[in-house]
C-alpha cells in the first residue's frame, strides 16, 4: 500500500476567458497510493472537475507535473494521452454517458476496441466479467433505455473498470441518482475498493464523502483539507434507510 | 485500431439508426440506378441500332438526287430527276468496286386481293435489289431480267403483305392481287426481316421490275433513288469514288460545283448513327449522375448533422482512449460504407430497370461492367468526399466541451 498511483506537483490549471484569466487550480499538490479511496469535496466552481480532467488525462495543467504510474504526463503528445487513458485509466460521469440503442455488453467491450492487444473473444469475456462484478449478470443484452439509472451507472462502472485501470476516476457519479441508489452505488464502490482498486471521486454531497477513505477539499483552486476519514460502510447506511422504509 | 475494429464500430454505429441509414442511404441508390439503367439503356438501343444497320447490308451503299434548294426553298429530293436509265448502266458497266446496283422508283398503291385490301408502298427494282438489301426469297422466285425489259406485271411481296391479303392462308405464288386497277401476278414470298433500327416494318414490302412501275403506274422514266453494294465493306468508300466519278461525268456537273446527288454508304451511316446513340448515352449518365451528386450531398448533410447530435459519443469515445484518428477514421467509414452499400442497392435496382426497359422495348440486355465498375468507384469517393468534412469535424473535438455538450 506504499506505492504512489499518481502524484501532482504545484498543479494550476488557468482558463483563458475573453480577456480574463480564470485560475481554476492555483497550486495543488498531493499523491494518491495505490488501494486508496479519496473523495474530492468542494462547492460548486472550487476546481473538482478541472482536477479530475487532468488526473484523467483529457486536459494538461498550466503549469506542475502530473506523473501517474510512475509516466510524466508533461510531454506526451494528444495520440499518447489518449492511449494512457485507454490503458490505465477508468472514467464514471454523472450521466453515465453511454451509447444509446446499444446493449450493457457492447457498451462495456468498448473501451477495449480502442485497444488492439485484446482480440475480440477476449474481449467479450472480459465485459462479461466486469458487468457481472457490478451484479448486471442478467442484464448484459439490456439496452440503456431498459434500465433505471442505477443499472445505467452500474454499466458505466463496469465500463470504467473492462481495462483494468490503475485508477477509477468519478465525476459525480451519484449526482443524478436518489440516496437508496446513490448508497447502493458507493457500496459498489466500497466492493471495489476492497478488491483492490484505486478510486479518486469527485463530489459536493458531505455523507457520501464519508463512504471513502480520504478526503482532499478544494476551495478555489486550492486545497484546504487533506486528511483520512472514519469511514462508514455503504451497506449499513443502505440497510438503515430500508428499516427507515419499512416503518 | 485496427481496421477490423473499425468497420466494426461503423457499421454496429450504422445499425443503431436503420431510419436514418436507410433514408441517407437512397439517395446514393437512386443516383446510382439512374446512372446504371441509363448507361445501359442508351448502350442497349446503340446496339441493337448497329446491328439492324447490319442487317440491311454492311456494304450497301444509297444514291439520292440532292435535296432541291430554290430560293431558299426546299423542294426536297423527290424533285429532283437526275438519276435515270444512263446513270444506272455505267455504274453497271464502268465499275470496279460495285458488285451490284439497282434502281428504285416508288409508288404508293392500295393493293387488292378478293376482300381483302392493304395500303403499301410498292418498290420498283430490279432483281439485284435483294442481294444489295440482303432480302431472301422464303418461296417462288425472283422477277428477272427478262421481266424488267418486258415490263411484266410480276412481283414478289413480304410477310406482312402475305398476312394482310392471303387472310385465309392460301399459296399466294400465282395469285394475281390487283394494284389500283392493274393486276399484278405474286411469283415470289420473302423471308422476315423484322423491324429494322428505325422501327419500321421491313417486311411491309412489295418488289416490282422498276420499269413496270416506271412505265404503267407513274408515266416516268427517272429513278428516285439507286441502291448498290460494294465488292466489300471495306471497298464501300471506293465503291462511293467511282459512283461519285461516273454521275458527275454523266450529269456534266463541272469541277468546283457540287453535286446533284447524294451518296450514303451504310458504313457512313452506322457510324452517325452510332455516334448520335453514344451521346445520348453520354448525356443521360450526365444527367443521371447529378441525381449521384445530389446524393452525395445528402451523405454529407446527414454525416454532418450526425457528428452534431453525436458530440457527446465522440467525447464518451475520446475519453476512453480513442485517438483523433480513430474518431475521423470512424466517421469516414460510416459515411464510405453507406455510400458503398447504397451503390450496390443502387446497382442492383439499376439492372432490374435496364432489364425491364430492354424488355419493354425490345432491345438486347447490356451489363455495362463499365458502367457498374464506375459507380462503385464513384461511391467510394462520393462516400470519402462528402464524409471528411464532418469526419474532420468530430475528430478535432476537444474531449471535455464534447463530454459537457447537451
Ligand atoms: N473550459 C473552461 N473555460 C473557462 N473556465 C472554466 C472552464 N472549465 C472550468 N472553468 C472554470 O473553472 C472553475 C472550476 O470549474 P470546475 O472545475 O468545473 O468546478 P467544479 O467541478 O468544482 O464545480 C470555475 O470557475 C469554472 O468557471
Ligand atoms: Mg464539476
Amino acid at each position: 500500500m506504499e506505492k504512489d498511483i499518481l502524484k501532482v506537483e504545484n498543479l494550476e490549471r488557468v482558463f483563458r476567458v475573453g480577456s480574463e484569466d480564470v485560475h481554476a487550480l492555483r497550486g495543488v499538490s498531493f499523491s494518491i497510493k495505490e488501494g486508496e479511496f479519496v473523495s474530492i469535496m468542494g462547492t460548486s466552481g472550487s476546481g473538482k472537475s478541472t482536477l479530475l480532467n487532468i488526473l484523467g488525462c483529457l486536459d494538461t495543467p498550466s503549469a506542475g507535473d502530473y506523473i501517474i504510474d510512475g509516466v510524466s504526463i508533461r510531454n506526451l503528445s494528444k495520440n499518447e494521452l489518449s492511449t494512457l487513458r485507454n490503458r490505465k485509466i477508468g472514467f464514471v460521469f454523472q450521466n453515465y454517458n453511454l451509447l444509446a440503442r446499444t446493449t450493457a455488453l457492447e457498451n462495456v467491450e468498448l473501451p477495449l476496441f480502442y485497444n488492439n492487444t485484446v482480440p475480440a473473444k477476449e474481449r467479450r469475456e472480459r465485459a462479461e466479467a466486469a458487468l457481472k462484478l457490478v451484479g448486471l449478470e442478467k442484464r448484459m443484452e439490456h439496452k440503456p433505455n431498459q434500465l433505471s439509472g442505477g443499472q445505467q451507472q452500474r454499466v458505466a462502472i463496469a465500463r470504467a473498470l473492462v481495462n483494468d485501470p490503475v485508477i477509477l476516476l468519478a465525476d459525480e457519479a451519484t449526482g443524478n441518482l436518489d440516496t437508496r441508489t446513490s448508497y447502493e452505488i458507493m457500496s459498489l464502490f466500497q466492493d471495489l475498493h476492497e478488491q483492490g482498486k484505486t478510486i479518486a471521486f469527485v463530489t459536493h454531497e458531505p455523507d457520501i464523502a464519508t463512504f471513502t477513505t480520504r478526503k482532499i477539499k478544494l476551495r478555489d483552486g486550492q486545497i484546504i483539507e487533506d486528511a483520512p476519514i472514519n469511514t462508514q460502510s455503504a451497506a449499513e447506511a443502505l440497510a438503515a434507510i430500508n428499516l427507515q422504509k419499512e416503518d | 485500431m485496427n481496421i477490423g475494429n473499425l468497420i466494426k464500430i461503423a457499421i454496429s454505429s450504422l445499425f443503431r439508426n436503420k431510419m436514418r441509414t436507410a433514408l441517407t442511404m437512397l439517395g446514393i441508390v437512386i443516383g446510382i440506378a439512374s446512372v446504371i439503367a441509363m448507361v445501359s439503356i442508351g448502350q442497349a438501343s446503340t446496339q441493337s441500332v448497329k446491328s439492324e444497320l447490319s442487317t440491311m447490308g454492311s456494304n450497301m451503299i444509297m444514291i439520292m438526287p440532292a435535296r432541291q434548294h430554290r430560293g431558299g426553298v426546299d423542294m426536297g429530293m423527290s424533285s429532283s430527276k437526275s438519276l435515270d436509265d444512263k446513270d444506272l448502266l455505267s455504274i453497271q458497266k464502268n465499275t470496279r468496286y460495285v458488285a451490284a446496283v439497282s434502281p428504285m422508283v416508288s409508288s404508293a398503291k392500295q393493293l387488292i386481293y378478293g376482300n381483302n385490301n392493304h395500303s403499301c408502298s410498292v418498290n420498283g427494282v430490279s432483281d439485284a435489289y435483294l442481294e444489295i438489301r440482303k432480302y431472301e426469297l422464303a418461296d417462288g422466285v425472283m422477277f428477272t431480267e427478262e421481266d424488267v425489259k418486258r415490263y411484266n406485271k410480276v412481283c414478289v411481296i413480304g410477310q406482312t403483305v402475305v398476312k394482310e391479303l392471303f387472310t385465309n392462308g392460301e399459296n399466294p405464288i400465282g395469285k394475281s392481287i390487283r394494284f389500283g386497277s392493274i393486276p399484278m401476278t405474286v411469283i415470289g414470298v420473302l423471308d422476315s426481316k423484322g423491324q429494322n433500327g428505325m422501327g419500321e416494318d421491313q417486311d411491309d414490302i412489295v418488289l416490282a421490275p422498276y420499269t413496270t412501275i416506271q412505265k404503267r403506274f407513274l408515266g416516268i422514266n427517272y429513278f428516285n433513288m439507286l441502291f448498290a453494294s460494294a465488292t466489300s465493306e471495306d471497298e464501300s468508300e471506293l465503291a462511293a469514288t467511282e459512283i461519285t466519278y461516273i454521275l458527275r461525268s454523266n450529269h456534266g456537273i463541272k469541277s468546283g460545283a457540287t453535286d446533284d446527288f447524294d451518296i450514303r454508304t451504310q458504313e457512313e451511316l452506322v457510324s452517325t448513327i452510332s455516334s448520335v446513340t453514344s451521346l445520348m448515352t453520354t448525356l443521360l449518365a450526365a444527367i443521371a449522375s447529378i441525381s449521384l451528386v445530389v446524393g452525395g450531398i445528402g451523405i454529407m448533410n446527414i454525416m454532418y448533422v450526425t457528428v452534431t447530435e453525436r458530440t457527446k459519443e465522440i467525447g464518451l469515445r475520446m475519453a476512453i482512449g480513442a485517438h483523433n484518428r480513430d474518431i475521423m477514421l470512424q466517421f469516414l467509414c460510416e459515411s464510405v460504407i453507406l455510400s458503398l452499400i447504397g451503390g450496390i442497392i443502387g446497382i442492383i435496382f439499376g439492372l432490374i430497370i435496364a432489364y425491364v426497359a430492354s424488355k419493354l422495348m425490345h432491345m438486347p440486355y447490356v451489363v455495362s461492367e463499365m458502367a457498374i465498375l464506375g459507380s462503385f468507384l464513384v461511391c467510394a469517393i462520393t462516400g470519402i468526399f462528402f464524409g471528411w468534412y464532418p469526419a474532420k469535424k468530430a475528430a478535432n473535438m476537444d474531449p471535455i466541451s464534447a463530454l459537457r455538450y447537451e
